[in-house]
């Protein structure tokens, strides 16, 4: 009997191995270990057994069904696994197909190069001050030290509505109505807009484009504080190597005038073709508030002093990602537009 | 500007300084140089050549055999010029020579006959034909007579030159002169200044005895002063003369002329010749026109003028324009021999005004509109009438024949040199700043501590204080300036709510997918009212430069359909594009438009390409609307938000809708009308437009949370039947009355229009969400409610249920 249980593993142990399919395992299970299987058989015929040799046969018994059930268990593992590699790789897809496009879109780069600049001085300590397109001659001109009959304001050169209202033709109005408002308390603004000039559009020059300029007005305002405030602007804006440099300039509303360049952020300053050769770049105006501008707005020249500044944000979109043509910021071509979607460093 | 360096070397030393250095030093402390021109351009082998001999090519009728002493030989050298003529002083270009334009000179043969270099004219020399004297303008240039055959032809031609060119500002008028010029670079350089000496003979005849001078407009013109110089030799000008004019950008014409113009360009004075026989009257009287008067100018032109222009006149009728033009009646000839002289002060709005009329802008005039130096005016004179008697032999009588009622006095500015640190936020000593205004030679006295300066008249800048602290910051050094920050109070700064929404918007419309555009705000007649959400009367500009750019826009859409049309046209078939923008609403009290912002968009073709799994899907009303919801929905203001179907110009009847907010109209979304869409080459096409200011506006309540459901809720959903016009709007707002407050959500899941139900009808299906915050809802209560939602249905909407 020993040696008939002894085959009967044997037997089963080569079936779990030659079952392929868990529904065959299953058949082994059942041909063996099943209630009318060989080894239920073997132990219902322990009765016919001498006494003393039951137990021994019946620890023998549960050996070899332990072995049995072990060696089907881990086969099952086995086949299990193998069906589920074999669904998984059914279920394979071409990982190199086009996936669904999320939803784009993104700012105008004007729009992109005011959001940059906005930020900057709102981070200083700045607000931004909005003002309308359509300006009061006062505003636009005369209250910044531009009276009647000046030579810069010529009718050629504005888009008049009436003899007293015009397109804005810069956006220091919004500087000057801010002013007034204030009523003699400090004052530090950024004035982003459209501004209009009677020119025919082409390469250089469109009718219609953005300013953005920044004014501070308080107590004890130098000229050194200009000089501050824009050449950590120019660091923010065209990278931490930037050197700015001040040139003496003109503008009717501000004396000292200034031109500011920076040093060329595409050739470093040992000139290139961005730069004129000169390894440096004209980036905006500004200049002490004229005294005259002060006091029109109702501050006192000898006890508040100011700084402003301008610029034009088609021109550095320009610098910035070597825009040739200032009409393509008013085109609106999408294959233009669109290229302003990434990150920048 | 042109800024001769050769002539400006006559009055400040500046040999062995390099152009391009003092160029760099200019632009840095205060006038801006545009560019360097170097006049020579390369040129060699040039030289001063005799024209021995000259006879008929006999091949070519155009071409003449020279035979030309060059210095070291007599060589042969073929010339087309119609002027060329045997004896002449001429420019040779010897063979290996490099004219502009990389023209390299080679012997070669013409006709049969060997040819060993050039003649040249001016232009081969790189000379503008506009500035070459007319006697030379078709052909050779001939040179005077002592020129010595071999020599270099350059330096005789003033071409050994640097010219610098000026962007000047226009507050630096002063530096439209040479002797303006000079005192700037003697500044920059600390040199001295060497000014024309004015010393001559004069005759004993006074001018006085010849010339009446009487003046009228005393305002417009209040200086005058003339001098009378006979026996005038009008010839061509030394080539000194006329090298200076040239370089200057001024042609030359005869000496007398030369003369007045190089005064001009020296002191930055306008002066003016007349022929005194061609006077007539031995009388100048300075006088407005009268209305309607003519004279012919210089120019040959009749011109009728107005009473405001200043003519200079004979007693009798005008001889020339103040200050813009001469006339033809009393111009120098050929045979002119007394000449008089005329330097004066016209006021600048007079001279700017006439010249403008007129359309003539002239050396003179850009002068005068800016305001010459008071001070200068008799000086000028005298330095045109020194260089008549030496350069064409004129004799000038005693004195001048002079009105002046001119202020002549200079502007006294005082200032403590600490004002001027603690506005450049600087410590320059007293001593370096008179260092720096005696540099600038701008008399100066330190009076108990203060700068007491009197601005010369010359430099008609400086009036005030800030005038003189950048005088001082810019020959200190911009770079001086050190750097820091304001010291004022620290302020927050930041976006207002406004401005902070309005990225929010951008944001959101970017990230739905649309791309933002910036329109143009001037539109034609025709466009400016077109889709507008409400008209107003159009703002017109007094002067468009098209019809096109003529009026400001009351909508958005018309320029968004505009960039649309264009980028369908070029194959680009799905575009969303949005922007936000000020329309011009008619007039305010102030008189100016009331501007509002509003925010549009335009979408045509694909909303979701995604072919390849069958999931395609193109824009349709219901996009745009989920928009606007979606929109709305940040900016918290979904609850107040309808549609209600509308009519609009322009847009599809049945596919329009006005957006309203707390039931105001706010803006419209919808398809344009396929007419319109069709004018436009554009297919289905949808847009959108909103009243951003309006929406901006509104304040938000503050957001407080709500407990996240502790209790489930319970959906059922139904299925109803109802006349196909029964709109999904009115059916949503019967079943939210119904519901009660334990109905939380309504959604349209199913909508069926066809075969499997009744004409004239159609299916909805709804799932509704009922819940209660506090507990568990029972069964019971839940079919109470439903149960009061379908009574209305049926009731309010006629609707039977389905399935
Ligand atoms: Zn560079």
């Amino acid at each position: 009997m020993e040696q008939q249980l002894q085959q009967l593993k044997e037997e089963a142990l080569t079936k779990i191995q030659e079952a392929s399919t868990v529904k065959e395992l299953n058949d082994v299970r059942v041909a063996y270990l099943g209630k009318k299987g060989p080894i239920t058989d073997l132990l219902k015929g322990m009765g016919k057994l001498p006494a003393e040799e039951r137990p021994k046969m019946g620890a023998l018994v549960n050996v070899i069904r332990e072995a049995v059930t072990e060696s089907l268990e881990a086969k099952m593992i086995k086949l299990e696994e193998e069906a589920i590699n074999a669904q998984l790789e059914k279920e394979a897809i071409d990982v190199t197909l086009p996936g669904r496009p999320a939803p784009t879109g993104n700012h105008h780069p004007l729009t992109r190069v005011v959001e940059e600049i906005e930020d900057f001085f709102i981070s200083m300590g700045y607000e931004i001050a909005e003002g309308p397109e359509v300006e009061k001659d006062y505003y636009n001109f005369e209250a910044l030290n531009l009276p009647k009959g000046h030579p810069a304001r010529d009718m050629q050169d504005s888009f008049y509505i009436s003899e007293e209202i015009l397109l804005r033709t810069h956006t220091s109005p919004v500087q000057a109505r801010t002013m007034e408002a204030k009523g003699g308390s400090a004052i530090k603004i950024i004035c982003p807009g459209k501004v209009y000039r009677r020119d025919n559009d082409d390469a250089t020059h469109s009718h219609q484009f953005t300013q953005i300029e920044g004014l501070v007005v308080g107590e004890d305002i130098r000229m050194s504080d200009l000089k501050g405030t824009l050449d950590l602007f120019a660091k923010k804006m065209f990278g931490a190597e930037r050197e700015i440099r001040l040139r003496p300039s003109f503008f009717p509303f501000t004396e000292p005038s200034v031109e500011m360049d920076i040093s060329c952020f595409k050739c470093g300053g040992d000139g290139c073709n961005v730069c004129k050769k000169t390894g440096w770049i004209e980036i905006l105006g500004a200049g002490m508030v004229h005294p005259n501008v002060l006091k029109m707005a109702g501050y006192d020249p000898a006890v508040v002093t100011g700084f402003a500044f301008g610029m034009g944000p088609e021109r550095i979109a320009m610098l910035k990602y070597g825009v040739e043509d200032i009409r393509h910021f008013y085109t609106n071509d999408v294959r233009f537009i669109s290229q302003f979607h990434r990150t920048e460093a | 500007m042109l800024v001769s360096t050769k002539w400006l070397n006559k009055y400040v030393n500046i040999n062995g300084i390099n152009p391009a250095d003092l160029a760099e030093r200019i632009t840095r402390s205060g006038i801006e140089v545009d560019s360097i021109i170097d006049r020579s351009l390369g040129m060699t082998n040039v030289v001063v050549g005799h024209v021995v001999e000259c006879v008929k090519h006999p091949e070519a009728d155009k071409l003449n055999i020279c035979q030309v002493d060059v210095g070291e030989e007599t060589t042969q050298i073929i010339c087309g010029a119609p002027n060329v003529a045997q004896g002449q002083k001429v420019i040779v270009a010897r063979p290996g020579a490099v004219l502009p334009g990389n023209f390299k000179i080679k012997k070669a043969k013409l006709r049969g006959e060997e040819s060993n270099g050039m003649i040249c004219s001016l232009q081969e020399l790189g000379i503008e034909g506009k500035l070459v004297p007319k006697a030379y303008a078709e052909g050779i240039y001939v040179l005077p007579e002592d020129a010595v055959p071999g020599e270099n032809a350059l330096p005789l031609l003033g071409l050994d030159d640097t010219v610098l060119e000026f962007d000047l500002t226009p507050n630096r008028s002063d530096a439209l002169s040479m002797l303006g010029v000079a005192y700037e670079v003697s500044a920059i350089l600390s040199q001295g200044i060497a000014l024309p000496e004015i010393d001559y003979p004069t005759a004993t005849e006074k001018a006085e005895d010849l010339l009446k001078l009487r003046v009228d407009a005393t305002v417009d013109n209040p200086m005058y002063v003339a001098k009378v110089v006979k026996n005038i030799k009008v010839a061509e000008s030394p080539l000194w003369l006329q090298n200076a004019l040239m370089a200057s950008g001024v042609r030359p014409h005869n000496n007398v002329v030369d003369i007045t113009n190089y005064v001009l360009m020296e002191y930055g004075q306008p002066l003016h010749a007349f022929d005194y026989d061609r006077l007539e009257t031995g009388e100048i009287v300075v006088r407005h026109a009268e209305e309607g008067e003519v004279m012919t100018t210089l120019d040959d032109v009749e011109r009728k003028l107005n009473s405001h222009n200043l003519v200079i006149t004979n007693g009798k009728e005008p001889v020339a324009l103040a200050g813009v033009m001469g006339g033809a009646n009393s111009e120098v000839h050929d045979g002119t021999t007394t000449v008089v002289i005329e330097s004066a002060y016209f006021a600048p709005s007079s001279v700017r005004r006439t010249s403008k009329e007129v359309g003539l802008r002239s050396d003179a005039s850009t002068r005068f509109e800016k305001g010459v130096d008071p001070n200068r005016v008799q000086e000028a004179a005298e330095r045109a009438a020194q260089l008549m008697a030496e350069l064409a032999g004129g004799e000038v009588l005693a004195g001048s024949v002079i009105f002046d009622e001119l202020d002549k006095t200079a502007e006294r500015i005082t200032i403590s040199p600490d004002y001027i640190n603690s506005r450049l936020g600087m410590k320059i000593s007293m001593d370096e700043m008179l260092t720096i205004l005696d540099r600038l030679r701008i008399p100066t006295q330190a009076i108990n501590g203060q700068l007491v300066i009197d601005a010369p008249t010359r430099r008609q800048d400086l009036k005030i204080k800030e005038d003189i602290i950048e005088e001082i910051a810019r020959m200190h050094g911009y770079d001086e300036i050190p750097k820091t920050l304001p010291v004022s109070e620290s302020t927050p700064g930041g976006l207002t709510p406004y401005q902070a929404k309005r990225r929010i918007v951008r944001q959101f419309l970017e990230g739905a997918g649309l791309y933002q555009a910036v329109t143009y705000s001037l539109t034609s007649k025709a466009q400016a009212q077109a889709f507008a959400l409400e008209t107003a009367p159009v703002t017109e500009l007094l002067m468009p430069m098209s019809e096109d750019r003529s009026v400001l826009r009351q909508s958005l859409v018309p320029h968004l359909l505009e960039a649309a049309t264009y980028n369908v046209a070029r194959r680009i078939d799905s575009v969303a594009l949005y922007e936000t923008g000020s329309v011009f609403l008619g007039e305010e009290e102030d008189g100016l438009p009331c501007e509002v912002e509003h925010v549009s968009a335009v979408l045509t073709g694909k909303w979701v390409d995604h072919a390849w799994q069958a999931e395609t899907k193109k824009v349709d009303f219901y996009v745009v609307k989920g928009i606007v919801e979606g929109m709305m929905d940040l900016l918290g203001l979904l609850e107040g938000l309808s549609f209600e179907k509308a009519v609009i110009d322009g847009m599809h009847p049945g596919r329009t809708a006005a957006v309203l907010l707390n039931g105001e109209r706010i803006g419209m979304i919808g398809q344009i009308h396929p007419t319109e869409q069709k004018k436009r080459d554009l297919k289905e096409t949808y847009v959108m437009e909103l009243n951003l200011e309006r929406i901006l506006s509104v304040e938000t309540d503050e957001l407080l949370y709500v407990p996240v459901p502790r209790f489930p809720s319970i959906s059922r959903d139904i299925a109803l039947v109802v006349a196909s016009e029964t709109s999904a709007g009115m059916l949503e707002t019967i079943i939210r009355n119904a519901g009660g407050k334990l109905l939380k959500d309504v959604k349209l899941f199913d909508l069926y229009e066809g075969d499997k139900v009744e004409e004239g009808k159609k299916s909805l299906a709804f799932s509704m969400t009922y819940f209660d915050p506090e507990r568990t809802l029972t069964d019971e209560e839940v079919v109470k409610a439903h149960e009061k939602v379908l009574k209305a249905l049926t009731e309010e909407a006629g609707a039977q249920l389905r399935g």
